[in-house]
């Protein structure tokens, strides 16, 4: 089925971050609020455990280029254990099109 | 070029934080620290120097910000954390003075603090952390738990009205008043930010999960569920007639209103024995 998506007509020159994920695993307590609530749904949780023994959030394979630094996982989360950062210079959403 | 995850021992935000505190005693799921850390972020933020920032707090799990926050900080006793600040804020209205403290500590036992603080216009911030219950002590019933709620104290469901306390700070005086949850960790931000920059008694509801003192009694689970609650049930609305925004747990269809509901200008308590005084 093909879905007939609206462009934007600024498309060509909006700028969308890219963010990098950074994590302390050793404060996460595995509340979960960052992995269900990224626009995105870059996160997953860890396969391993912290040494309180919760499992910790990752980026989930594949994901890696999809954080756009909205920071959202960085301000919800009550341990300050994760946050992101812009990696490099944003690029034009309809620059890859 | 992103990689996954990068592992590091800091957080950017751990300047403004006690950091070798850190992990918190809260539970997981609790909201609490999403506030404290949206403060220090608004802190940063403000563009106010850090060094005229002063927090105070009361006591039981809210009022432990004061001592995970790396400014000038005071843990107060049970209900005296506004006529702490008060004391701050009168004789140095240079300091930013910020009270971050629970319902139950600011509206039960420092209710009457609260009440005629706001009605001087005293300048204070004042966060009131509302996870519905007393926390910290084991779940019991406290002034805003909601009609019907189990609670510790009240195992048939909590028969008391609860208090509106958006409507309570407009009617007392307040220049601004606002509710969020702490879902709405952005427009709470914004908001802090407002509110810093604003003189008189600056009142923000914060709703908070507390999954296991107010959730498991009541079957909301744990804090992630409450907080889907809240994202389902939440409607801003910034015009709405505060007498309308009681919370009703039982009807699990009703909007929960938030949004920035009264600023006004309204001018800070300053009383003449200081000016007297020279400070």
């Amino acid at each position: 089925m093909s879905v007939q998506a609206r462009v934007p007509i600024d498309a060509a020159s909006i700028q969308v971050p890219r963010g990098q994920v950074y994590t302390i695993p050793n404060r996460c307590k595995g509340c979960n609020f960052c992995i269900q609530f990224c626009p995105k749904e870059v996160l997953e949780f860890s396969e391993a455990i912290n040494n309180k023994g919760y499992h910790f959030p990752v980026v989930r394979k594949g994901m890696e280029e999809q954080c756009i630094h909205c920071r959202f996982c960085d301000l919800i989360c009550p341990e300050l254990a994760i946050f992101t950062r812009e990696v490099e210079p944003a690029t034009a959403v309809g620059a890859s099109a | 070029m992103s990689a996954g995850s990068i592992v590091v021992e800091s957080h950017p935000a751990d300047t403004l934080m006690r950091a070798d505190r850190l992990p918190h005693i809260l539970c997981p799921g609790c909201g609490i620290g999403s506030v404290v850390h949206t403060y220090v972020d608004a802190i940063a933020e403000s563009g106010i120097p850090v060094n005229q920032h002063v927090c105070v707090s009361g006591i039981g799990c809210s009022g432990r910000a004061a001592g995970y926050v790396n400014i000038d900080s005071y843990h107060t006793t049970h209900g005296r954390a506004i006529p702490f600040a008060l004391g701050i804020a009168t004789y140095r209205p240079d300091l930013h003075v910020t009270v971050i403290s629970g319902d139950g500590d600011l509206t039960a036992i420092g209710g009457n603090h609260f009440i005629h603080a706001a009605r001087r216009s005293v300048a204070l911030l004042v966060l009131c952390i509302n996870n519905f219950n007393y926390g910290m002590t084991g779940g019991q019933a406290g002034p805003t738990t909601p009609l019907s709620a189990m609670s510790r104290t009240t195992p048939h469901g909590c028969w008391e009205r609860p208090f509106n306390l958006p409507f309570l700070a407009q009617a007392i005086g307040a220049s601004y008043v606002a509710r969020w949850t702490v879902l709405h960790v952005r427009q709470l931000r914004t908001a802090l930010l407002r509110a810093m920059n604003k003189q008189g008694f600056r009142f923000i509801e914060i709703l908070s999960p507390c999954p296991t003192g107010f959730g498991r009694p009541n079957d909301i689970g744990d804090g992630l569920s409450e907080m889907q609650n809240y994202l389902r049930r939440c409607e801003v609305n910034n015009e709405i007639d505060l007498r309308a925004v009681d919370i009703d747990l039982t009807q699990q269809d009703s909007p929960i209103y938030v949004g920035d509901f009264v600023d006004v200008d309204r001018a800070s308590f300053r009383p003449q024995v200081v000016h007297r005084a020279g400070a």
